[in-house]
């Protein structure tokens, strides 16, 4: 029996958990105080996830750059790759708030969307 | 006579005075400005491009620019008048309690508006280097977190490519994993208490995911560089904060970023009278956040430095609302006064006083603890008596606590109270 302790990070509560595994597999989780504590550690041991968030180059806007993220969690040892590949993004204003700005990002499956309006 | 006239001014465009604005309209008042000296609403929530905003008042995650522009589209809605590019320069009052507010901007030079209530909603800035006493050259490189944070997210421009981080504020946290991302390397984030003073969540996901070391008890000893920095020494320091010798680690680096404590930006609110908290740098504020100074009231991080904008909406949209209530000129009686008092711990509390004729049926009593406890319970006293003592398996300074008070409860224990002065008394116990 293997036991990992974590700290939750999906709200700022930051509750410490506690995840027992054996063979790979996830026996129990403890310490969490909501449901969302439970999916975030047992993810966290097996396929950990992130929400990736950062910029991409703007043309024509009153910025020159717009913000972003992926529009759901990818894997945590894919973060790089998306950030990587925003770099070679460049989206034209007028953008808004929910504008795709990659589809299936460096692979992953998920759009990334842009999260500030600049018109 | 004043230039313009408005029954409520509201003092930044942030997410208080947002929050603080829309609340006061849903309250059915009509004569509102919003003053922001930004080109734009929505204060420091455009260069959070981070995710975590918004699981309290919209229970979904958002990033900062989306969750401003959910409080924007508000204001635009209800059609509630603001000027940007506008700077306060000046708040006075008179002795018929009208509000007079100086400022300016480049279209109309200096003007006076008189408010029959204003909110202070100016937001916090960043500790400067000139306050951290920290030895060594004055070289470029050295910027603090939220001033790199800007120039990335909104100019797009990358402050430097090797980096050290000072304190572990939530600012710091985050640049560290911003900077990363935008492919600088991020030697280490040094905190001078045994704590750290950001979210803990933080700590995982900015620095735990890059491998960025943490570390605790040690401090900036020494900036090498002359025209632009060249590296910094790092040195371990003992239970009074003190450098040990012998423990000094040099780090090559082109960047120092900041990130030491936040100050309610309060030079307006000194100027007009407002007494104020030597331990928050905000002001003190009865149950309707309402400071000293009648009719003036004061939300978000001016009034004392939050870790959750959720929170700052919340108490912002309290704070519009009484606003709303002191101009309509409702007429409470203020009914028996009652000090909070925080002791064994407990540094503050906002508000510091309550009217229970003024109280709601539950009023939330926010606060910040001096050290990190863990297995202790919070206690709460009514003149003298036990009002609630809460198991905590941690608190740390880095995370606001609240407790709830319920006025039944409250008008209970003071209708058999035969104290003259009566104290609500905050306290960490074993």
């Amino acid at each position: 029996m293997e036991t990992r302790e974590l700290t939750c990070i999906r709200c700022p509560i930051g509750c410490h958990i506690t995840v027992e595994l054996e063979n790979g597999e996830v026996r129990s989780v403890s310490g969490n105080s909501c449901p969302r504590g439970e999916e975030y550690a047992s993810n966290e041991v097996t396929h950990p996830m992130r929400t990736v968030t950062s910029l991409v180059r703007l043309k024509n806007g009153k910025r020159p750059v717009v913000s972003v993220k992926t529009k759901s969690d990818v894997p945590k040892e894919k973060m790089m790759d998306v950030v990587k590949a925003l770099k070679e993004i460049e989206l034209t204003a007028p953008v808004k708030i929910g504008d795709i700005a990659a589809e299936n990002v460096a692979d992953t499956g998920v759009d990334v969307i842009v999260t500030s309006n600049d018109d | 006579m004043a230039d313009k006239k408005a029954d409520l001014i509201i003092i930044g465009g942030g997410p208080a005075g947002l929050a603080a604005a829309a609340s006061a309209r849903k309250e059915g008042l009509q004569d509102i400005l919003i003053l922001e000296r930004d080109t734009r609403l929505g204060g420091i929530l455009n260069q959070c491009i981070h995710n975590g905003f918004g699981l309290h008042t919209f229970k979904e995650e958002l990033t900062g620019p989306e969750y401003a522009a959910r409080f924007i589209k508000q204001i635009e809605d209800e059609k509630i008048p603001y000027m940007l590019d506008t700077m306060v320069v000046d708040i006075s009052s008179s002795e018929d309690g009208i509000k007079t507010v100086t400022a300016m901007n480049p279209d109309e030079g200096l003007f006076t508006i008189d408010a029959r209530a204003v909110i202070l909603a100016m937001g916090c800035r960043e500790r400067p280097r000139g306050a951290l006493n920290i030895p060594g050259f004055r070289p470029s490189g050295i910027y603090s977190a939220g001033t790199a944070q800007y120039y990335v997210n909104i100019e797009g421009r990358m402050p430097g490519k090797r980096v050290v981080i000072l304190g572990s504020g939530d600012i710091g946290l985050i640049m560290a994993r911003r900077m990363t991302y935008e492919g600088a390397k991020v030697l280490c984030v040094a905190e001078l208490q045994p704590y750290s003073g950001g979210l803990k969540r933080n700590i995982v996901q900015c620095l735990d995911d890059f491998d960025i070391p943490l570390l605790l008890s040690h401090t900036v000893v020494d900036i090498k560089g002359k025209k632009r920095v060249e590296g910094v020494t790092i040195a371990e320091v003992d239970e009074n904060r003190k450098p040990i010798p012998g423990t000094e680690v040099y780090y090559e680096c082109d960047t120092l970023l900041l990130s030491c404590g936040l100050i309610p930006e309060n030079e307006l609110s000194g100027k007009l009278g407002v007494r104020m908290n030597p331990v928050t740098n905000g002001a003190f504020v009865n149950e309707s956040l309402e400071t000293s100074v009648p009719g003036v009231f004061a939300c978000g991080n001016v009034l004392h430095v939050h870790d959750l904008v959720d929170y700052v909406s919340g108490e912002a949209s309290l704070a519009g609302k009484n606003a709303a209530d002191y101009i309509r000129g409702e007429q409470l009686s203020d009914g028996e006064v009652i000090n909070i008092k925080t002791e064994n711990g407990v540094r503050y509390s906002v508000p510091s006083v309550v009217r229970s004729g003024h109280m709601p049926d539950t009023l939330t009593v926010r606060f910040r603890v001096g050290n990190e406890y863990r297995d202790t319970n919070l206690a709460v006293y009514l003149d003298d008596e036990k009002l609630m003592k809460l198991p905590k398996r941690v608190m740390a300074p880095g995370e606001m606590e609240q407790i709830i008070l319920v006025k039944s409860k409250v008008m209970d224990i003071l209708s058999r109270s035969d104290r003259s002065e009566h104290e609500v008394v905050i306290r960490v116990e074993d």
